[in-house]
């Protein structure tokens, strides 16, 4: 802030008040100058946060007795751990003795060192930024471009993040899975039909097959999406037509939000509702008129599904619709068309790829909706085709296999890697594939 | 709608008197009438878009209504086969006869109506299907064949007249909006004609076209013609005397004048249709 006054102050100083000598607007030297008095420091303070812990570390075990430092690696590192905890007054788990208390003073000293350092250099820094920035400025300093620059590289930056984490989201999946399937066959998870991931910890075990069969979970997953378009889909898109070619104006300002608002109700709510309300109710329904339905089935959590994803067909279909010029219309209406015909037979054929990519994105959102089939579908993974059964799917299995006590490396957390690259690439295929049909449909009506 | 042209702002001319009491010319004729109308007023909310229009329309005769932009021509036009309807703050008084039945009567259908009085619009508009699929539309809604033998001639017939079969014959499955501008206009008039209306309008339907695309479809205007009555807006006055046989003027959405188009095009009785067809306004 102060930088930025200081900037333009000087820059005017520079020419006297008359601003119209300056190259830039006054407000450019200010920016100029702030950017480089904060970005520089901060910069620092990330750096020096990001290496002093580990630099402080290291000092403090070189300057522990021989004994302590010819330990293996992860004893060491366990002893360390001690010593930091007891530096920051945190429990440890071994007695303290005197060497302990000791390197723990030391890392209290090398900490308050390494902060007065760290205070010490961003104060330099931001002077000297700022400094440097001020010494640059003068009349025929270009100040606008180098700022529009600075900025365009901050913009750059905040993208690539997003697609960094992305990038590393799904190496780290891939690696995992890559181990997963070093100790279970491709072809066995693939087209394996059983799935029991309980993996034998002793050779005595009883229970624990360990079949890694995806058929059933995949089976599971595209029943429940299936049962769940069922129902999204006729409500989504007549809704959807509903509101864009016979509600009036008013009616569709304040339609259309509730509607979305469907999609903004937490998944856990739907899941309990599932749950709790509807399949009991299918439960009670199905034994009144002779059906045995189990009361976790795929119809439940695909019933609730389908109501939870019906924005998501409408909203798109609406817009698409709504993106049929009204030229299409016209001729229609022209020919002596009435309204059910100019909308089925002209405005929904031109919307078609648009509506398909629209229901395409809620099938992706079906298969890797969670919380719904966790507390309604079932965990017992049965491969059938029967809605009133219980199913299970991937992304129920994924949440079991993480849920409670786990080894970091068995096969059964493993498991969840490759479940979960599975779904990934289903849904990335089925976004590609959206993706793709949009694409085509804006290149209709030019 | 949009003006397709650009215009160059010019002084108005000084001579030109106030718009006259009744309309100039020979706006109603004795027979051989196809649309009556009379005393035509239209509304866009508080706004009046057209004042006190009555005109005939002669049958199998080409009208074209000229005038300059926002004069009322198109709102006019659209007044004929009801497609202001669709427009939700416009309202019309005055009567509207098509062969003597009221088109504006609410037991009218207007569906039929529509049937009756076809449209080319100003944009072609084909609708994103094959070129067989635009002509058959219009037949298949109004259940206008027993089978496919006999859409299949109504088809060819429309696209015959409309001067495209040999064009697009090998074509029939090719989405209509693949065509040429030209072409897409020429199916436009290919699908309004297959249910064989008795009335066109048409909407400045070669303003989007270039010179070469346009004298076709005049060309087409003219055979057309035998069988059907043509209303056209133009913005072109050379189009309207090359393919009318009667001109209307509009001005401020008063019909100034109508007559045998050499006539109003040689003889104008008023001040403001000399004025805006010799190009010093408008």
């Amino acid at each position: 802030m102060a930088a930025y006054w200081l900037g333009c102050r000087y820059s005017m100083q520079q020419v006297a008040g008359d601003r119209r000598q300056l190259h830039s607007m006054p407000r450019y030297y200010g920016y100029y100058v702030a950017l480089w008095t904060a970005l520089p420091a901060v910069f620092l303070l990330l750096l020096w946060r990001f290496l002093d812990q580990g630099l402080i570390v290291s000092m403090v075990a070189a300057e522990l007795p021989d004994i302590i430092r010819n330990l293996p690696v992860a004893e060491l590192h366990l002893y360390l751990n001690d010593v930091l905890n007891l530096a920051k007054g945190n429990i440890t788990s071994a007695d303290v003795d005197a060497t302990m208390q000791a390197a723990a003073d030391h890392f209290k000293h090398l900490q308050a060192l390494s902060d007065m350092s760290l205070l010490a250099s961003l104060i330099g820094m931001v002077v000297a930024g700022a400094a440097l920035a001020l010494r640059q400025i003068n009349p025929e300093f270009r100040s606008r471009p180098r700022v529009e620059t600075l900025v365009r590289w901050m913009l750059a930056i905040s993208a690539s993040i997003a697609i960094l984490t992305t990038l590393g989201i799904v190496l780290s999946v891939l690696f995992e899975a890559i181990r997963f399937f070093q100790m279970v066959p491709v072809a066995d998870f693939l087209f394996g039909l059983h799935w029991s991931p309980q993996v034998a910890m002793r050779e005595d075990q009883v229970g624990a097959s360990g079949a890694f069969g995806f058929v059933p979970l995949l089976a599971g997953t595209m029943l429940v999406a299936l049962i769940a378009m069922t129902v999204a889909v006729p409500i989504g898109l007549m809704s959807a037509i509903y509101l864009a070619e016979f509600a009036g104006a008013h009616l569709r300002t304040w339609a259309k939000p509730l509607l979305e608002i469907l999609a903004g109700i937490p998944t856990v709510v739907y899941g309990f509702f599932a749950a709790l309300v509807v399949a009991p109710l299918l439960r009670d329904g199905g034994s009144m008129i002779g059906l045995d339905v189990s009361s976790e089935s795929a119809l439940a959590a695909g019933l609730v599904m389908g109501i939870m994803i019906i924005p998501f067909v409408s909203s798109l279909s609406d817009d698409v619709i709504n993106a049929v010029p009204q030229a299409m219309r016209d001729g229609s209406y022209a020919l002596g068309a009435t309204r059910a015909e100019t909308i089925l037979r002209v405005i929904v054929p031109a919307a078609l790829p648009g509506i398909v990519g629209g229901i395409l994105l809620a099938v992706s959102r079906a298969i890797g909706e969670t919380m719904i089939v966790v507390m309604a579908a079932g965990l017992t993974a049965n491969l059938t085709a029967n809605p009133l059964e219980s199913v299970t799917t991937i992304t129920v299995q994924i949440v079991t296999l993480l849920v409670g006590d786990q080894e970091f490396d068995s096969t059964k957390t493993l498991a969840a890697f490759a479940l979960g690259l599975a779904l990934f690439i289903v849904t990335l295929l089925l976004n590609v594939l959206a993706l793709h049909v949009v694409k085509r449909y804006r290149e209709e009506y030019e | 709608m949009f003006a397709v042209e650009i215009k160059t702002e010019q002084a108005s001319p000084t001579q030109i008197d106030t718009l006259p009491e009744r309309t100039l010319g020979k706006p109603l004729l004795d027979k051989k009438v196809s649309m009556h109308c009379r005393e035509v007023d239209v509304f866009y909310g508080d706004k009046q878009a057209i004042f006190d229009v009555s005109l005939d329309i002669g049958k199998n005769e080409v009208l074209a209504m000229i005038g300059p932009s926002g004069c009322g021509k198109s709102t006019f036009l659209r007044c004929l086969n009801r497609m202001n309807d669709t427009i939700n703050s416009c309202k019309i008084t005055g009567s509207i006869r098509l062969d003597g039945e009221d088109i504006y009567d609410p037991k009218v259908d207007i569906e039929l109506l529509r049937a009756r009085v076809g449209m080319v619009f100003q944009k072609p508009n084909p609708f994103p299907k094959s070129v067989y699929e635009n002509v058959a539309y219009g037949p298949r809604i109004h259940g206008l064949t027993r089978d496919k033998i006999e859409l299949d001639e109504i088809v060819k017939n429309s696209l015959m007249r409309a001067g495209l079969w040999k064009e697009v014959k090998d074509r029939l499955d090719d989405v209509g909006t693949g065509l040429s501008g030209g072409q897409q206009q020429r199916l436009c008039i290919a699908r309004a004609i297959a249910i064989n209306p008795e009335v066109i309008l048409m909407d400045e339907p070669c303003s989007a076209l270039d010179p070469i695309a346009t004298a076709i479809v005049e060309e087409l205007i003219d055979e057309l013609r035998q069988r059907y009555t043509i209303v056209i807006v133009t913005h072109s006055m050379q189009q309207a005397a090359r393919v009318s046989q009667r001109t209307a003027y509009f001005h401020l959405g008063k019909l100034v004048e109508v007559d045998k188009t050499d006539r109003l095009f040689t003889n104008p009785s008023h001040g403001l249709t000399e004025a805006y067809i010799t190009g010093r306004f408008g």
